[in-house]
């Protein structure tokens, strides 16, 4: 091989998408294996994932719907990442976010124009302050954000479980709150599809009927395709951005040049957390039951957002793609058991080899160098 | 290999031929060539980056050359790794100091080989018998039960030139010897290195400073870029052939520095307090006073760790004062944060210049804008203005001659030490500092860098910026400071006038000298 295309070489295996599609292809070839050794066919199970996810209108507007909580909170790890931080609250951040958006949803009921921006705007704030008092704790007392983080996640899983229980959002007889108020639904076309018309108009239209009767879709997805190009922005082209990263990057050089560590800590922890409540806003108000659960455990939302980020190689741009990979896997997984009986645990197993082959990867572009460099005296470098 | 023939290199302890080694395509070392008397005291010679500690690596099995041969006694030998290299009896000191801090002299001697009796119980009886012999034979005063981190960096350095003697070395390595020491200390590790290669022990010093040489080694090899320059007899040459062969290029060993016209006081420290970060009762600096004028630079002289480095952080705003105050053009800036304190018109050049003075991940462009990227030009209403930045940066390339001259957009950690420095000194100058601080301004740069540094420096006093010089390199304080303040222990012992500072009566303080018996 020439030394030019060599060095090509080498350069094309550090760009982070093409380590990222290796850690994908690894981590599926584990789950095959793992698949296979349990005496499946690997080759049905992944036809059956694509076509759970493939096949009908539906499945992909499923898909969308399921990844983006995920794509939200992926944004708000990675988000916080690149100030240096490990967001791990971003669980309790977006249960928060639903509870408070739950509780405003019930007691109040104003017209859409004003129910919805409160709604939403009631999770954002009670996330960013949940958010910002974690980077507070950091700044001011050094408690690592993962250790505050973790607890917060408690607390709010009980704060939920605690309204769920509450007579005045307990829905009878059910382990749920009531609905929010209709007046604070995003799902399109709501009102118009259970009307007559509308079901008279949607018999005559199969994909129209398919994703808007089965599904609740909603402008969430575009919301986050929005903030994902917002974030980019304020990281790359703001002052504020410039601040988060110099801290996140060197926190001693940022000090030096006059660069408030503490602010930018308490400002990217606010930032992550609203992103985080924003996710979690927009998913009571879009899909049903627009409520609350009771939650023996964590959901995962958040932390799901983790293992986004990390696929998404910490851009906000690219958590839009491995969410929705995410929740392909999830979504497609549920198929892949109704079909062929795997446990849909593969699924988990499947995301764990690929984080840890993500791990990996970072070192195959100085495994392959020292491998091809080594065949140096017959080469022509 | 047993067909090749035994070299008849009796006078020569090692012998190191056409070594080659390349990391990927950059040829870090091509065909050098070392060959060491036994007994003497060998000077390695170059710039920084220059190879001189890759082929002293590869000497000690941490690489593996590409090609040529290493011969010890004449013989042939593959180096593994560093055990192979310690069983040849090659022992190696590094310039950072690889020593436990909490461990005792004798237990870090003994880590690795130790001496034990049945059970694997260490033996210190048995040890210390071995061990008070070695410090005899050399005069290594060390003590043998004080933990590493009790003791000066001196008594470390013996610990560590103890260490590879206990582990059989006949031939020993010292990569940057005086780095960290003060004069009084360079003097007794010269008489150490003698008392080894009179008893038959050969040395070798990696280093970088002409009068070291001169003073200590026999023979020097020089080399440049990786490529072998010369080797040359010590006796017969003078600094000045040593620099021009190691640089390439005739260089000022001694920049021209003007004579001063310093004006008023614009900063003042007075009764300075900083305690200690480890402790509460104790003081990092005590009591210090001093005063910079206009147009002068004030070298502050000091072995390190005596409370230069507390002082810049408190001018800074890194680090809390505990009572005194730090005055510019009138105001008090001390327990201000560092952004109100640059505001204050001070700037500076930091010692730490990957950790404190750059992001090395960020670019050219986003480090020449790291103090002033929320101001007009480079921002408005909080978003960025690249291309204003990178005008701003492009100029600075020009003006400081920074290499590779179309740079802006890299990362800055792919610079060089030198250019990442100018990087520094054309942003801290940018921001027209009433109050420069040069820390180290430059550690770890070649000579060529260096003299540009100084040059820049001398540059800004005639222009009328107060100077606060801090450095450990003496000669760097005596060749550029208008006056000479001396600190130990955190205190100010004495201070003088450029005429009356000379090597002696400065060393004399660093080493916490008093001024009356003197």
């Amino acid at each position: 091989m020439k030394y030019e295309n060599k060095v090509l070489l080498i350069n094309i295996l550090k760009k982070p998408i093409v380590s990222t599609l290796i850690a994908i292809f690894l981590g599926l070839l584990v789950a095959g294996g793992i698949i296979g050794a349990l005496g499946y066919s690997p080759a049905m199970a992944l036809n059956s994932l694509i076509t759970g996810v493939f096949s009908r209108p539906k499945y992909v507007f499923k898909v969308i719907e399921k990844s983006t909580p995920m794509i939200f909170t992926g944004i708000s790890v990675a988000f916080a990442f690149k100030a240096g931080l490990f967001n791990i609250g971003a669980e309790g951040q977006y249960i928060l976010g639903s509870v408070v958006a739950t509780v405003v949803g019930i007691l109040f009921n104003f017209h859409p124009v004003l129910q919805i921006p409160m709604v939403i705007l009631s999770g954002v704030v009670a996330s960013t302050i949940l958010g910002s008092f974690t980077g507070f704790l950091k700044a001011k007392f050094g408690v690592h954000e993962v250790i505050s983080g973790i607890m917060f996640n408690w607390i709010c899983l009980y704060l939920c479980n605690f309204v769920v229980n509450n007579p005045i959002f307990h829905k009878v007889s059910t382990s749920k709150t009531y609905s929010i108020n209709k007046s604070g639904f995003i799902t399109l076309l709501h009102e118009w599809k259970r009307s007559k018309e509308g079901i008279e108009y949607l018999r005559g239209n199969s994909f129209l009927s398919d994703i808007l009767l089965k599904t609740d879709l909603n402008v969430s997805f575009l919301v986050a395709i929005l903030v994902a190009i917002t974030i980019w922005f304020i990281l790359y082209k703001t002052t504020l951005g410039f601040g988060i990263r110099a801290v996140g990057n060197s926190p001693k050089a940022a000090e030096l040049a006059g660069i408030s560590v503490k602010k930018n800590v308490i400002k990217s922890m606010g930032i992550s957390g609203a992103i985080c409540g924003l996710a979690a806003a927009l998913n009571i108000s879009g899909v049903s039951p627009h409520g609350l659960y009771l939650l023996n455990m964590f959901e995962n939302i958040g932390f799901n957002g983790i293992s986004v980020a990390l696929i998404g190689a910490g851009s906000a741009i690219g958590c839009i793609f491995s969410g929705l990979f995410f929740g392909g896997l999830i979504y497609g997984g549920n198929n892949v058991q109704s079909d062929l009986g795997i446990p849909s645990e593969i699924i988990n197993i499947t995301m764990g080899a690929i984080l840890l082959a993500i791990a990996l990867t970072k070192i195959i572009p100085s495994v392959v160098k020292k491998f091809i460099f080594r065949l140096k005296e017959s080469d022509d470098i | 290999m047993e067909n090749l023939p035994k070299k008849d290199t009796a006078e020569y302890f090692l012998q190191m031929k056409n070594i080659t080694k390349c990391f990927g395509k950059f040829r870090a070392l091509d065909d050098v060539n070392l060959n060491v008397r036994r007994g003497s005291v060998h000077a390695l010679l170059g710039e920084n980056g220059a190879g001189k500690t890759t082929l002293m690596n590869i000497l000690y099995g941490l690489y593996q050359a590409d090609l040529g041969e290493i011969f010890i006694n004449g013989e042939l030998v593959q180096i593994k790794n560093p055990s192979v290299a310690i069983d040849l009896g090659i022992g190696m000191v590094h310039q950072h100091f690889k020593l436990v801090q909490n461990f005792t002299v004798a237990q870090n001697i003994m880590l690795g080989c130790e001496v034990t009796s049945p059970f694997g119980v260490l033996d210190f009886k048995e040890f210390n018998k071995k061990i008070a012999k070695i410090i005899d034979q050399y005069g290594l005063k060390v003590d043998l039960k004080a933990r590493i981190e009790n003791i000066s960096v001196g008594m470390q350095q013996r610990v560590e030139i103890l260490k590879t003697l206990y582990r059989g070395a006949d031939l020993l390595i010292l990569d940057e010897p005086t780095a960290v020491l003060t004069p009084a200390e360079i003097e007794e590790l010269i008489n150490i290195i003698f008392k080894l290669t009179s008893s038959g022990k050969t040395v070798i010093i990696i280093t970088h400073k002409l009068k070291e040489i001169k003073a200590v080694a026999q023979s020097c090899t020089i080399i440049r870029k990786g490529k072998y320059v010369d080797t040359l007899d010590v006796e017969k040459t003078n600094k000045h052939e040593l620099a021009k062969k190691m640089v390439g290029r005739d260089v000022k060993l001694v920049v021209d520095n003007p004579p001063e016209n310093p004006g008023e006081v614009v900063f003042e420290i007075s009764d300075l307090c900083i305690k200690k970060e480890t402790s509460e009762n104790l003081f990092a600096v005590k009591d210090l006073s001093l005063k910079i004028r206009k147009g002068e630079i004030l070298g502050l002289a000091g072995v390190e760790g005596n409370g230069q480095k507390e002082i810049a952080e408190a001018i800074m705003g890194l680090r809390k004062v505990s009572s005194g105050k730090i005055t510019i053009n009138g105001k008090e800036i001390q327990n201000l944060t560092p952004y109100e304190v640059i505001k204050n018109k001070v700037s500076i050049i930091h010692e730490d210049r990957h950790k404190r003075g750059l992001i090395l991940d960020f670019s050219v462009a986003e480090n020449a804008v790291l103090e002033e990227y929320r101001e007009s030009p480079f921002s408005r209403n909080g978003i960025l203005n690249y291309k204003a930045i990178n005008k701003f940066t492009k100029e600075l390339i020009k003006q400081y001659d920074i290499a590779p001259e179309r740079c802006h957009r890299r990362r800055i950690r792919k610079l060089s030490g030198g250019n990442q420095q100018k990087v520094i000194i054309g942003r801290e100058i940018h921001s027209n500092p009433d109050l420069l601080i040069a820390m180290q301004p430059t550690r770890g740069l070649d000579v060529g860098a260096i003299e540009y540094v100084h040059k820049t420096l001398i540059k800004e006093r005639e222009k009328g910026r107060a100077i606060l010089l801090i450095s450990l390199e003496l000669d760097e304080i005596l060749a550029l400071s208008s006056r000479v303040a001396v600190i130990y222990n955190g205190e100010i012992l004495g201070s003088f006038s450029r005429k009356e500072a000379n090597e002696e009566n400065v060393g004399f303080l660093m080493a916490g000298g008093n001024e009356n018996v003197a």
